[in-house]
């Protein structure tokens, strides 16, 4: 078997990769696993504003490649796996991945999360193909176009009226009466003679032939179904999904403890599990922002190391 | 000093005036990487397609395109959503991976099945 490694940190995004830059400093031998590219849910953000230290302009992508450079050159290694299961009991961890098996004295979950998806037939058949998780990306593709936003917080509202930049009508469905995005937002949504309500409803299906052309709604308060379809003359129109997040702790179900399927740990990032950490918006805790990911990153490093320390005595 | 040579850009950048002639019409493999502005994704994923280039761009053509400025002619491939690397063969959409699952890892499998098959 390959070598043990002291932490083995699953997830490159600020968490990961801050704590895997306090592990290098600390001398630990760092192995950071990463299942697509670094970043997590902040390569989707096309400006960051409010990290710290943040420079004009700075993108997702550009800002996590300075914390990659940084954690690489205090000495983590970053591999490209996809963890497939883990053993965290008893001193040495083992992390079976699709392309090889890790081993480490502690290791840190710093999994994230991923925006929340519908669930609904059509939804997965059709994403890129008229269902679309990220405005910033897709928004252009439906210029004069109609488009519908899921979901009623800051994110859904917000990116809806960003999307009346390029779309002819933006409809917000929300399975409630009422939304819960901010009231300066809300304002603003309103009074955007481009954007209508769809309340109470939710999406039940998602259909078309090779692009997304139809929707089957259903109003939660009457069981009513209606069947929505693209204007003839357009043929085709985007579904925006913004319905919260989902933590990615689905590896860790009955092994570590979980509230709401976020992870629980103490101040110091402790789990139930000794040496095994999380970090970052895996963890159940109230701000989930790049900055409070870096920190709990730190935090999990140091104390990883403490526990090494510790271990060997 | 040593200047940079021109050709070590080896993903073809096209439009929609040079997109007929440099993906449909072309001999072989033609990969497509589909961008836009704004699109953070797509900016992360755009290093690890000019890895990937240096390694596979003997046997398979690399391009890209800005679908920002060649809006209709994404829709006319059903590039709806970005980012998508794609893999043309005779004027033909022959594989194509979308998104979440556009990663390095997947693309190089997607380009080594293309051998596996031929």
């Amino acid at each position: 078997m390959s070598k043990i490694y002291d932490v083995v940190i699953i997830g490159a995004g600020p968490a990961g990769l801050s704590a895997g830059l306090y592990a290098g400093r600390s001398r630990l031998s760092t192995l950071i696993i990463e299942k697509a590219r670094e970043g997590g849910q902040i390569v989707n953000t096309a400006e960051i504003a409010n990290y710290p230290g943040a420079l004009e302009g700075d993108s997702g992508p550009s800002l996590i490649e300075r914390m990659k450079a940084q954690a690489v050159h205090f000495g983590a290694e970053i591999v490209y796996d996809t963890v497939q299961e883990v053993e965290l009991e008893g001193k040495t961890k083992t992390i079976k991945g699709l392309n090889n098996t890790y081993q480490a004295k502690a290791v840190i979950l710093a999994n994230g999360a991923q925006p929340a998806t519908l669930g609904c037939p059509g939804e997965k058949e059709f994403t890129g193909r008229g269902v679309s998780y990220c405005a910033t990306c897709d928004g252009a593709f439906f210029e004069s176009l109609e488009v519908f936003v899921v979901g009623g917080g800051d994110a859904a509202i917000e990116e809806a009226l960003f999307l009346t930049k390029y779309a002819r009508k933006v409809t917000v469905i929300h399975r409630r009466d009422a939304l819960r995005a901010a009231k300066s937002i809300q304002e603003k949504a309103f009074a955007n003679p481009k954007i209508e309500f769809m309340w109470d409803s939710i999406v039940k299906e998602l259909k078309g032939e090779e692009l997304l052309d139809t929707l089957v709604v259903e109003n939660v308060k009457t069981g009513e179904r209606t069947e929505v379809k693209a204007d003839p003359e357009d043929g085709m129109f985007g579904v925006f999904v913004f319905i919260g997040f989902r933590p990615q702790t689905e590896l860790y179900e009955g092994k570590v403890r979980m509230e709401n399927h976020y992870i629980v740990t103490d101040d110091n990032m402790n789990t139930d599990i000794p040496g095994v950490f999380a970090a970052g918006d895996i963890r159940a805790k109230s701000l989930r922002q790049i900055v409070t990911a870096a920190a709990d990153g730190a935090i999990a490093a140091t104390q990883a190391e403490k526990y090494l320390n510790a271990e060997a005595g | 000093m040593i200047l940079k040579k021109e050709e070590e850009c080896i993903v073809l950048q096209v439009d929609k005036d040079t997109f007929g002639k440099e993906v449909l019409e072309a001999e072989g493999y033609v990969l497509v990487d589909f961008y836009g502005d704004g699109c953070a994704p797509c900016e992360a994923l755009m290093p690890s397609i000019e890895a990937l280039s240096e390694k596979y761009g003997d046997k398979i053509k690399f391009t890209k395109l800005n679908t920002s400025k060649a809006r209709r002619l994404a829709i006319s491939q059903k590039v709806l959503g970005l980012p998508v690397i794609a893999i043309y063969k005779d004027s033909e959409k022959v594989d194509e991976l979308v998104k979440e699952e556009a990663t390095a890892s997947n693309v190089e499998a997607m380009i080594k099945k293309i051998y596996i098959t031929e």
